[in-house]
This record gives C-alpha cells, sequence and structure tokens, in this order.
C-alpha cells in the first residue's frame, strides 16, 4: 500500500471540528452545499490526483521544459492531465454561478487544492495562476476587458500570469521600468522586460494573458506611477477570434531547482516597437489592483508550503513503519529481529517535528481561507471586519511559517528516510526542492518581515495586533478550564507577556532609535510571532482533543485525538521556548549584524 | 431501457482493514467508507448505457442505513438519474439483499440489472446470482464487456479459461468484473446536480420480508503475521531447520 498524500481524519478533524465547517451552508451563498458536497469535491480532487498527477510527478521533476529558441516543449502527458482538472470544475470551484463556478467555500477548494498539489506541484500552477488572473480582472477591469478576457480564462482556453518582476526590480517593485505609451485607440505600447514569469510561454491554451505591471511614460516614480495592463499573447478581434502574434517574445527558461513543472520565462515586451496592452482599471493604480489580490496570492503560497510539508510528512511517516533497522539501544541480542525505524525515539522526534509543522501549518493555512471568506461572506458587517482585520495583520504569517518551516519539514523527511531519502526515487527530496520556492515569491521573508513589524503591528492603532492577541486569550482561557492543558496554556500566557514587552519596546525605539538597526532584526520578530501563532493554532487543537478523549472512544480515535495532543506538546516543549531568545535579541537590539562592516566579509 | 444498479457502502479500499479486538466482525468505526469498487464500475456501465442512447434511465439502489445516503449522492454524481434508499439499521445478508431487490425489481420493472460482482468487505460473490434466481431472470456474471442488441444483452464474462460471451434475453442481470471499464470521478457541476435528484428512502421492515439472518458469523481473525525470521549460525543448522522445523526438504 503507497503512502496516503494526506490523512483524511485530520481533515476531518480540521474542517468539522476545528473550523465547523459544515455551518457554512447555513450563509445563503453555500445553501446549496452540505458535508457531502464538500466531500464529493475533495474525493474529486483526490481522484484527479490520484489518476492524472501522480503518475507523471516524477517525469515532470526529471523533465524539465526546454526551449528550442522557437517553442517551449513540455512532456506530452501535462496537457491531459490539466485537461482533466480543468473539465472537473475545480479551477472555478469558488467562482460564483453565474461565471461556471459552483460557489464552493475558499476553506474546502484549499483542502482540494492541498492533494492537487501534493501530486501535481507546479503542474497545478498554471491552473491556479490562470483563475489568480481571472479573479485579478474581475474584481478591477472594466466590462469590456472581463467579456473578452475573463470568460476564454475562466473555461480554460486561455492562460494567466502576472508579469511583475523584472532583472532590476524583485523585491522593489517600486524600481520596475517596463513602460506603456498610449497609442491612438486607447491601447497602449508595452516595452520592457520581465523574469521569472511563471508560465510566460507554453502552447498548453490557445492564448496567454500576462498582467502587466508597467510605468505610463510620464508617472510618478516609486509604486505610485505603475499600472496594471492586460497583454495577451496572440491579439484577439472582437469576435472572440485569435489574430496575430503580439509584440511579446520569449527570451529563454530558467531552470530551476525545483518547480520544474511550470515554465520560468524571460519575457522581451516590445522588441518589435510595442506589445499591445490594455489598461485595468484606473492609471497608476495598478500595484495597488495586484495588492488587492495579495492577501489570497499569500494564503495561497502558504498553503502550497503547507501542504507539500504534509505530503513528505505522510510519505516518511509510511517510511518509517515500514524500513526495519538498528535495534533499540536496550538492545544487545544480534538475532534478535530489527526493529522498523518508527521505534527509534529519534525517528519519532523528526517525525513529531513534521507533524507539528506541517499540521499546524495546515490549519494556519485554512484559517486563512476561511478568513478571507468571512471577510466576504460572514453574518454580520462586524463579522465582516474582524475577519478583515485578522486576515490582513495574519497575511504575512500566513505566507511564511508554512513557508519557512515547510521545507524544515521535508529536510526531516529525508533525514528519516536516510539515503533512500536523498535519491529521487521516494519524492521527499523533490518535496524539499519544490518548497524551498516559498520563502523567494510572493515577498520574502525579510519583505514579510518588515510588512509585519513596520507596517501590519502599528497600523490603524493596533488594531490587528489587538484583535489576535484577543484570539489568544480565549484560548487561553479554553486551555486553563481543562487542567491536563493548564501548564500549556500558562505557557502560551506568558509568550504572550514577553511578545507584548517585546512589541512595546520596539514601537518606541522605531520613534527613538536608528530605524535600521531597530528593523535589523525583524525576521527574528516574525519568527517569533509564528511561533506563538502556531502555538495557539495547537493549542486550539489540544483544546478539541482531549474534550473529545473524554467519551468513550474508538481505538483510532483515541489515537488520533493522542497524537494530537502529543504533536502540541512537542510544539510546546521543543520550539516555543525559541521566542525567548528571539526576544532577547529584539529587546536588546542587538546589533551583530547592522555593525558588520561589507568589506569584514 | 431502465436500468438498475444496486450499490454498497463499503470500507474504502484505501483502508488498512482492521478486526475488532474480540473478533465478532471487522472494525468499521470512523473508517472512511465508498461505494464497492465493484458497484462503482456497474454504475459507470450503466452511465454509458445511457450516453449511448441505449438505457433511458439509471436507478441506483442502496440498502443500509441512513450513512449510505453519501454513497447514493456519489452514484447520482456519476450519473444515475434517480435513487432508492432501502433503510435498515440491520446489516443484512446476501440473501437478504437479493430478496429486498427482487421486490424492487417488481416495482421498478427494469431492463437490465447490473451489480457488483462481490463487495470488496464480505467477499461473498452471491447477490446477483441469488437474484436471478429469485426474479427467474436470466445472469450474466463477471462481465468484461455488456452489450445490449436488441432484446438482447451479449455479456462478455471472464472465465477461469479465458472469455465467454453469453447472449441473454432481456430483462437480465449482469455482474460486474474488474476490467468492464474504468469508472468516472464526479465533476464539480454533476455534484452539485447530484443534490437535487429525486431519492426515495423507503424502509425494509415495510417491504413484507423475513430478514432474520441465515448465515451466522461466528469469528472473525485477521490474517496470520508473518513471524519474524531468525538468523542462523550456519548452513548446518540452515538445513537442519528446513527439515526439522520447515519441512519443506527431507
Ligand atoms: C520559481 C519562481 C517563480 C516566480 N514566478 C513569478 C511570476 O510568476 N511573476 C513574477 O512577477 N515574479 C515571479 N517570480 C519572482 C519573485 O517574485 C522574485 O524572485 C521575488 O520577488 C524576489 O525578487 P528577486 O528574485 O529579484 O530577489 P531580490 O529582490 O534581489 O532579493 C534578494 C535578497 O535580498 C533581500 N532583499 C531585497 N530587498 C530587500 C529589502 N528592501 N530589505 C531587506 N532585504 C531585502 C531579499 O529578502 C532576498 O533575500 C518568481 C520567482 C521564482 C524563483
Ligand atoms: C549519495 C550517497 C552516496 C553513498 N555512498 C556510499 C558508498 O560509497 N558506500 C557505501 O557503502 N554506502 C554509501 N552510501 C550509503 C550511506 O552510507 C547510507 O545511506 C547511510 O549509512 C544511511 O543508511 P540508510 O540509507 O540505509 O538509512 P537507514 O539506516 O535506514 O536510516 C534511516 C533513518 O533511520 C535512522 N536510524 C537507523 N538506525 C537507527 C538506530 N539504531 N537508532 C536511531 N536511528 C536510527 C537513521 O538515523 C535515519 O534517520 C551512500 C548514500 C548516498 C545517499
Amino acid at each position: 500500500m503507497t503512502a496516503p498524500m494526506i490523512n483524511a481524519r485530520d481533515i476531518d478533524f480540521l474542517l468539522y471540528e476545528l473550523f465547523d465547517s459544515e455551518s457554512l451552508c447555513n450563509r445563503q451563498r453555500y445553501q446549496d452545499h452540505d458535508r457531502t458536497t464538500f466531500n464529493e469535491v475533495i474525493n474529486t480532487a483526490k481522484q484527479i490526483a490520484d489518476k492524472h498527477f501522480l503518475p507523471i510527478r516524477n517525469k515532470l521533476d526529471n523533465q524539465q521544459p526546454t526551449f528550442d529558441g522557437k517553442k517551449v516543449h513540455l512532456i506530452k502527458e501535462l496537457k491531459p492531465a490539466l485537461d482533466a482538472l480543468q473539465e472537473s470544475g475545480i479551477p472555478s470551484a469558488t467562482a460564483d454561478y453565474e461565471f461556471n463556478g459552483m460557489q464552493l467555500p475558499p476553506i474546502i477548494a484549499n483542502v482540494a487544492g492541498a492533494y492537487l498539489t501534493i501530486a501535481g506541484g507546479t503542474a497545478l500552477g498554471y491552473s491556479m495562476l490562470t483563475t489568480a488572473n481571472a479573479n485579478l480582472l474581475q474584481a478591477h477591469g472594466s466590462k469590456e476587458l472581463i467579456e473578452k478576457w475573463v470568460k476564454p480564462l475562466r473555461e480554460g482556453r486561455y492562460a494567466g500570469t502576472m508579469a511583475m518582476t523584472e532583472p532590476g526590480a524583485g523585491s522593489g517593485l517600486a524600481d520596475l521600468t517596463t513602460t506603456a505609451i498610449k497609442s491612438e485607440d486607447d491601447s497602449y505600447k508595452i516595452t520592457g522586460n520581465k523574469i521569472f514569469i511563471s508560465g510566460g510561454d507554453h502552447d498548453l491554451n490557445e492564448n496567454i494573458v500576462h498582467l502587466v505591471l508597467a510605468r505610463i511614460k510620464g508617472a510618478p516614480k516609486g509604486t505610485k506611477g505603475i499600472s496594471l495592463f492586460v497583454v495577451p499573447k496572440f491579439l484577439v478581434s472582437d469576435d472572440g477570434s485569435i489574430g496575430k502574434q503580439n509584440d511579446v517574445a520569449l527570451a529563454g527558461l530558467f531552470h530551476k531547482m525545483g518547480g520544474r513543472a511550470q515554465t520560468s520565462t524571460a519575457l522581451s515586451f516590445g522588441e518589435k516597437g510595442g506589445a499591445v496592452g490594455y489598461l485595468v482599471g484606473e492609471e497608476n493604480k495598478g500595484l495597488q489592483y495586484m495588492f488587492h489580490m495579495m492577501n489570497e496570492a499569500r494564503v495561497m503560497v502558504g498553503s502550497g508550503a503547507a501542504a507539500i510539508a504534509v505530503g513528505g510528512f505522510q510519505y516518511s511517516l509510511d517510511y518509517a513503519n515500514n524500513r526495519p533497522q538498528g535495534r533499540l539501544p536496550s538492545c544487545k541480542d544480534p538475532h534478535s529481529p530489527m526493529v522498523n525505524i518508527i521505534e527509534h525515539a529519534d525517528i519519532k522526534r523528526m517525525l513529531l517535528a513534521q507533524k507539528a509543522y506541517a499540521e499546524g501549518a495546515l490549519a494556519l493555512v485554512l484559517l486563512g481561507s476561511q478568513l478571507s471568506d468571512d471577510e466576504k461572506t460572514a453574518e454580520t458587517d462586524e463579522a465582516k471586519a474582524h475577519a478583515h482585520t485578522l486576515l490582513d495583520f495574519l497575511t504575512p504569517i500566513i505566507k511564511t511559517w508554512p513557508s519557512e518551516y515547510g521545507p524544515k519539514a521535508n529536510d526531516f523527511a529525508i533525514q528519516v528516510l536516510g539515503g533512500h531519502g536523498y535519491i529521487n526515487e521516494h519524492p521527499v527530496e523533490m518535496f524539499y526542492r519544490d518548497n524551498r520556492l516559498n520563502p523567494i515569491h510572493e515577498g520574502t521573508t525579510c519583505i514579510q518581515s518588515l510588512d509585519l513589524l513596520a507596517r501590519k503591528v502599528p497600523m490603524n492603532n493596533m488594531l490587528g495586533y489587538k484583535a489576535i492577541l484577543a484570539e489568544f486569550t480565549k484560548t487561553i482561557a479554553a486551555g486553563n478550564a481543562e487542567p491536563s492543558l493548564a501548564a500549556y496554556a500558562n505557557q502560551l500566557a506568558e509568550a504572550l507577556t514577553t511578545l507584548n514587552k517585546t512589541t512595546d519596546f520596539l514601537l518606541k525605539a522605531m520613534g527613538t532609535e536608528n530605524i535600521d538597526l531597530v528593523l535589523a532584526n525583524s525576521v527574528q520578530y516574525l519568527s517569533m510571532f509564528g511561533h506563538i501563532v502556531i502555538s495557539w493554532i495547537w493549542l486550539k487543537q489540544a483544546v478539541i482533543a482531549s474534550a473529545a478523549l473524554k467519551e468513550e472512544l474508538h481505538i483510532n480515535e483515541q489515537q488520533f485525538y493522542r497524537g494530537k495532543l502529543q504533536a502540541m506538546q512537542y510544539f510546546y516543549r521543543y520550539e516555543l521556548p525559541q521566542i525567548n531568545h528571539w526576544s532577547l535579541l529584539l529587546t536588546t537590539l542587538d546589533d551583530t549584524t547592522y555593525q558588520m562592516n561589507t568589506d569584514w566579509f | 431501457m431502465k436500468v438498475l444498479v444496486p450499490i454498497k457502502r463499503v470500507i474504502d479500499y484505501n483502508v488498512k482493514v482492521r478486526v475488532k479486538p474480540d473478533n465478532s466482525d471487522v472494525d468499521l468505526a470512523n473508517v472512511k467508507m465508498a461505494i464497492n469498487p465493484f458497484c462503482e464500475i456497474a454504475v459507470e456501465e450503466a452511465v454509458r448505457l445511457k450516453e449511448a442512447g441505449t438505457a433511458t434511465e439509471v436507478v441506483v439502489v442502496s440498502i443500509g442505513d441512513k450513512k449510505c445516503q453519501e454513497q447514493i449522492r456519489t452514484a447520482l454524481a456519476l450519473g444515475a438519474d434517480r435513487a432508492v434508499h432501502i433503510e435498515t439499521e440491520e446489516s443484512l445478508d446476501s440473501l437478504n439483499i437479493a430478496k429486498l431487490l427482487q421486490k424492487l425489481v417488481e416495482e421498478e420493472a427494469p431492463q437490465l440489472v447490473i451489480l457488483g460482482k462481490q463487495s470488496i468487505d464480505s467477499d461473498n460473490n452471491q447477490t446477483g446470482q441469488m437474484l436471478a434466481a429469485l426474479t427467474g431472470m436470466p445472469q450474466g456474471t463477471f462481465a468484461s464487456e455488456v452489450k445490449v442488441d436488441g432484446d438482447k444483452v451479449n455479456v462478455t464474462r471472464e472465465v477461469d479459461g479465458g472469455l465467454q460471451t453469453v447472449a441473454l434475453n432481456l430483462p437480465a442481470i449482469v455482474t460486474t468484473d474488474l476490467r468492464l471499464n474504468e469508472p468516472r470521478y464526479a465533476k464539480l457541476p454533476d455534484i452539485m446536480k447530484a443534490k437535487r435528484k429525486p431519492l426515495d428512502v423507503k424502509s425494509a421492515a415495510d417491504f413484507g420480508i423475513d430478514l432474520s439472518p441465515r448465515a451466522n458469523v461466528l469469528k472473525v481473525t485477521p490474517p496470520a503475521e508473518r513471524s519474524a525470521g531468525v538468523v542462523v549460525e550456519s548452513i548446518d543448522e540452515l538445513v537442519e531447520k528446513l527439515k526439522n522445523e520447515a519441512k519443506v526438504i527431507s
């Protein structure tokens, strides 16, 4: 029997015990749904993962896309798999009925996506980017743009990309130089170079719609002068027929450490006088539109990272259950049978770490999906606003924590397999390589930490900060009410004291000290906050688990809940205490890195 | 032409089956359940007959507790038109299932009944044959190909020596083998439609059949675990063990 991709019992736990997803069906938007439709969708995703993506996962990794100077070549098995995915209706599942969606709650779509991500990796990227592209256009495009581009994107006839990054502008998009000049017919001529554009060229679809960030000639410098354009690979006439190739050229492909199913392209716009582009929304608001989608895009990155962590955990768990090697230190008899490595304490440590990271991260990203839903569909305006506040605040953590600890989980998965983890007969080394992108794109870890500390924390008189702390406090109270959890609840309460102290100190220091020095350890602040958020999520799970264990339970159920409690304990004993160290660096304004002279390296 | 497809809710084939500690039965508490794979093949075949224009209506039926409505929903999402749930809390043996189905066949008058050849939990391989006997309809079991031809159905059967094709007069009973087709998965719009398709719930008790069990399960035991190997010190010891313990050489 092969390893499961995900523990289905954990999905049930997260959806129906932790998040009460069934109650979503009371909302008007979801009134046609029930738990059975949710489970059926997840099952369909799992079957597509099993039938179409798992069998080609290895090949996609080993045979990267190639470019012969004219055309991109992908393995031929990819298109049928993506077509099957498209036909299933999953890519537009969360969209409104009128746009061929099924108004599926995002939290359910996230779980469906987890199965697909584990099996298909970045092959799913083609579809996910297309959906993101369509969502962005639908939110900010004119009626004409929506009519012309969104429809074929939703039908999967066209693919979509996000073309932001340039050779000279990655983290700092403010410095991008791609330019747009208005033509007589109100379209624009786009000129410039973009790099790292995922899915930037291929022939999986009839057409590719690039959403390009560019500066209109004469627009202000910095972020205030950036506009967003639709730039298609092929021009499309008003009757919808595909016309001649636009002035967009593939300059080359990048060869990546992981995520090899998806092309990563360098695109030249306007080598022959200017690519035709159509303005989305108003001039100079492009970055704002992009950022509008950013919360969702960042939850998506965290979700991918969490899913791959789960995949590696399940794989290495299965392996450890079946690999006999060595004996326990207490056993001196060479005639005795070897034990399966899962018996070794150190293997249990690495599996527990993975469980704590992966299931903690999965719970966090599902919370992110739920908040992104609640801010639109919660019953009251107050609840919507509250969800928005929490999501906005947590986004840097939802993006970063799974991205940082997902690859760490995968690193442990490799170690559990020993030499077998280092070779490509097992997927764990691929998981690691795939997952390693996540701390880089959609804002690097450092950029997220600056966003958290310098923007999100002080913003609106610390509204978001206070809101999340109130959530922590509620869970601490619930933990304290259960004697077996009181010690952990207290530990979390102490962590909050440390967090408050650290935050107070830093906010004051921002007003009085050298700001470069104050922000020098921003990543430590993000780590600290992230660990506290994950500790909170684990305590929430533990509260449910200990309540469940009070009942007469079937052995499988007992084991499941015991596992939750043990993973929580692991996180509180092995991980949470690290915040004290991070806090120390922060509250002493440790200047080791700041004072390091660039010439001393 | 109406096709009736009985489906059974069973333990998902991916789940590692465990036996209850008291050896009374297989342990089904909180394990993932699914449509029996052979029944799924039966649904697929019926839906294909409908898509080909041969069948006009596909009706699925499941017998069991309320939970088997989940599997009914799956079958409806795969393309069945409507469903009957015969509700009972008892776990019925093959003969009782066949008797209930017989009543339903009388009521629905399908031209074709397609069943799985067996369920992966109890592995009895009886229900289809019993239903054929009770209804007096001809049967084609272990089907790997089903072709309706006018008032006949040609069923290619997987038999020990190879393939055998039988021609049955309709109405007839077919039981599916693994290679008959590869079932589809439900597309999302069909999952939504399934919820709105008609589902008729009847109580098994209302069928006027004596449902007391004809067979009693005495004991369920898991297959013996392979015991650990031993390291022998010498070739002589190995030969000795093979002779006297394993008794595989003399
Ligand atoms: C596989 C892959 C797919 C991608 N897909 C897309 C895509 O589809 N569309 C798209 O537009 N882009 C895409 N990107 C680009 C991605 O978003 C950028 O790589 C990312 O924004 C980082 O920019 P950069 O690579 O130029 O690194 P740089 O910005 O040069 O950063 C290098 C290092 O410097 C640090 N750094 C930079 N600025 C600061 C600062 N102000 N303060 C502190 N530290 C700083 C960063 O944290 C990082 O560690 C993709 C990249 C990859 C690798
Ligand atoms: C690239 C590569 C090159 C190599 N080159 C050579 C070579 O040239 N010659 C050669 O002979 N071998 C070579 N090896 C093999 C390498 O030495 C083994 O992979 C290594 O010894 C680990 O053994 P294993 O892979 O069987 O893992 P296992 O022994 O199965 O270990 C799996 C996991 O179980 C843990 N574990 C195992 N036993 C215990 C125990 N008693 N207590 C606690 N934990 C335990 C391990 O720490 C590990 O985490 C190579 C391997 C690789 C990947």
